[in-house]
């Protein structure tokens, strides 16, 4: 079939529903209205209110009670409407569906996808544009992971629900409507935890994820780079054996992501180059990411996201 | 042992009904005609920029915009029952409330044009920034109230929130602080039926929205929300006895448009139920009561259409005329620059900016 992302995740939780009726979609606006980017459309009239269901207004309820859920036999897949109002649920996440498995040595399992919309360029509303993947990430516990195309979203999304692990599920949106794809009709999975080669070359490493990978590629070709691009899929646990291995091939690494550059996975992933990779390398790593600053109003975003120069002049200074 | 510990009510006031007719016995008397024919003149002031705005991000003029259209009795009355000194603590909906304080319109714009600088809200104005986060400006409008009655300033606060944002534990938290503290707090909750697509039936199970102050020990009222002189006197009421701590005010009212600019609403609710709303539009009513009485005509109507869409228009060209400053969005996060944000800006300035220009 041909697909965005927004039908390839619907084609995924439809087939999730199929072959297990222990999965249940629920969150705000979800059930008629089919989630205000239309990523739950159809679900409910195919599948009933009782799995398709719009809950009240408020987050950490919803989160809480997917716990629950998780930890009773049920595969919940809630809906955060975006991002920023994720927040609202921080303390659920981070302190219980996070924590459950370790606090009782795996007697208690929390298998449950949140999916959410991130990332910015749409000119919207405040908390609408976050890209919260560090926090997540940070927690441990949690599975963070962020697609970048439709067929990669459909697969992650497979995999994540079959996984027993809380999922965090970050789906771009300004990816949503970008462009299609021709993926399976049937269910197939997305490794988890195993970034994916979005081109291969040989004189510099790109790492990058969500919306930034279509930037990067569109930079490397028109620059006719011979590059590596890394693009991670999952942002943890982090695919460091592809990391590394393309970093001591290439010797120069840029790692790019529109999520705010201080404290970032930009850091982490660079930490780790430094720790194996270091004296296999020809430039310092060098980190792109938006400015270390709360997402500005849509009027001034496009002077905050990073765009094709920004990431340009990085490759220039690690090729120099 | 089995005996009763607790009881509570909850009242409904309604002065002005949808056909124009007054309740003479609740018609406050320090209410003149003058008033009335104010509050009547904000509600069709902003319900006429409402229209505007709507126009304008249609044409791609400003970002996504929540109309307010159907709610203008409960803000504009809220509003004008405020004293001087009073302040508010709005949600993303409240453009009424800032129009009847004062605010600039051209300043309004530029924040529906998305830029920071429409959040600069004259100290007169009494308003606080317009939140998206769903309740979560209630704990705030708590503390504000808490630091009135600190200062010991005779200054009460209104708070914002929809009905779906009653359901938010910020919400309960909120009001359970201010009822323990005995701030002057007047939470006002716009029950416009519907949080987006989802209905007031299932935000809960309650039958009042109201009677969610009961459990935090405070005064509670509902209220006709389309009856600008009921939302005047129960909030000019509450405001009057905020000395003695806090009240819920449910304001009962009808979310006529869609719930923003990037939503449709006929995916979800039928058109039957928003005509049956229609018949009890806020600003006919006064209109037919203002008409009984001679206190407006067609020629008063005319001259004001006219006046409004003058201010209106005027402060659309103003807005347009706004050139932004993005180094703003770096001068703006700390008290302080740091070293490393500076050097950020220097960056950006070279490549981010540069291609914004081109
Ligand atoms: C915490 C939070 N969750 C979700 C949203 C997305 N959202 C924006 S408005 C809205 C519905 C709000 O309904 P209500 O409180 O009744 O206010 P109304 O829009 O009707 O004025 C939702 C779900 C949000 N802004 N904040
Ligand atoms: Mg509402």
């Amino acid at each position: 079939m041909q697909a965005n992302m927004v039908s390839a995740i619907n084609n995924a939780l439809e087939l999730l529903m199929k072959e297990n009726d222990k999965v249940v979609v629920f969150g705000e606006d979800v059930g008629k209205d089919g989630g205000v980017f239309r990523v739950t459309d159809g679900l409910q009239a195919k599948f009933g209110p009782d799995r398709v269901f719009d809950t009240p207004l408020a987050e950490s309820v919803i989160m809480g009670s997917a716990i629950g859920m998780a930890m009773s036999g049920l595969r919940p897949i809630p809906e955060m409407q975006f991002a920023g109002f994720m927040f609202l649920a921080f303390s659920q996440l981070v302190n219980h569906a996070a924590r459950f498995r370790s606090r009782t040595r795996s007697n208690l399992k929390v298998p449950l996808v949140v999916r959410t919309p991130v990332s910015g360029g749409v000119r919207t509303l405040e908390h609408h544009s976050e890209s919260p993947e560090a926090f997540y990430s940070h927690a441990g516990g949690l599975i963070v992971v962020e697609p970048s195309n439709p067929y990669d979203a459909k697969g992650l999304m497979i995999k994540a629900s079959h996984l027993d692990d809380p999922v965090v599920f970050l789906e771009p949106t300004k990816l949503y409507r970008l462009f299609k794809q021709e993926i399976p009709d049937e269910m197939y999975e997305v490794p988890i935890g195993k970034a994916a080669m979005a081109s291969e070359g040989e004189d510099l490493t790109i790492i990058t994820y969500g919306t930034m990978v279509q930037v990067v590629k569109d930079v490397v070709s028109k620059r006719n780079l011979s590059a590596d691009v890394v693009d991670l899929r999952t942002i943890n646990p982090i695919d460091e054996e592809t990391i590394i291995n393309s970093a001591k091939k290439t010797g120069r690494v840029v790692i790019v992501h529109e999520a705010p550059l201080s404290f970032g996975a930009g850091a982490e992933i660079a930490a780790r180059i430094a720790e194996k990779a270091i004296f296999e390398l020809d430039a310092p790593v060098i980190r792109v990411g938006s400015d270390s600053l709360p997402y500005p109003f849509p009027g001034y975003e496009n002077y905050y996201i990073p765009n094709e120069l920004k990431i340009s002049k990085a490759i220039d200074r690690v090729l120099e | 042992m089995l005996k009763k510990v607790f009881e509570g009510s909850v009242d409904y006031l309604q002065i002005l009904d949808e056909n124009g007719n007054i309740d003479a016995a609740l018609l406050p008397s320090y209410l003149d005609d003058a008033k009335v024919v104010e509050m009547y003149k904000l509600m069709s002031f902003a319900r006429a920029l409402d229209a505007k705005v709507l126009s304008l991000q249609r044409q791609g003029r400003v970002a996504t915009y929540a109309p307010l259209v159907g709610q203008e009795a409960t803000q504009i009355g809220s509003a004008l029952a405020m004293r001087k000194d009073d302040l508010f603590v709005p949600n993303f909906r409240q453009h009424g409330v800032f129009l009847a304080r004062g605010m600039p319109i051209d300043v309004m714009v530029l924040g529906w044009k998305g830029f920071e600088e429409g959040n600069i809200i004259p100290k007169e104005v009494g308003g606080f920034p317009m939140i998206i986060p769903v309740s979560t400006q209630m704990p705030h409008g708590a503390g504000i109230a808490f630091a009135q009655k600190y200062l010991k300033k005779d200054v009460a606060v209104l708070a914002y929130v929809g009905d779906g944002g009653t359901s938010e534990g910020d919400f309960y938290e909120a009001l359970n602080f201010a009822g323990v503290f005995k701030v002057p707090l007047v939470a006002i909750i716009e029950n416009n039926q519907w949080a987006i697509s989802v209905p007031r039936n299932r935000q809960s199970a309650a039958q009042t929205l109201a009677q969610k102050g009961i459990a935090a020990g405070i005064k509670v009222l509902q209220v006709d929300g389309n009856d600008v002189i009921a939302v005047y006197k129960a909030v000019k009421d509450a405001i009057d006895n905020s000395k003695d701590g806090p009240m819920l005010i449910e304001c009962v009212t009808y979310r006529m448009s869609m719930h923003t600019t990037a939503d449709d609403p006929t995916r979800y609710r039928s058109d039957d139920e928003v005509e049956v709303w229609k018949k009890r539009d806020p600003i006919m009513r006064v209109r037919t009561y203002l008409n009984a009485k001679n206190l407006w005509n067609d020629s008063l109507e005319s001259q004001m259409q006219n006046e409004q869409k003058k201010a209106i228009d005027d402060a659309v060209e103003k807005a347009e005329k706004f050139v932004p400053d993005p180094k703003s969005i770096f001068e703006h996060v700390y008290s302080f620059m740091p070293q490393t944000l500076k050097e950020e800006m220097d960056y950006a300035v070279e490549s981010n900016f540069f291609m914004e220009k081109k």
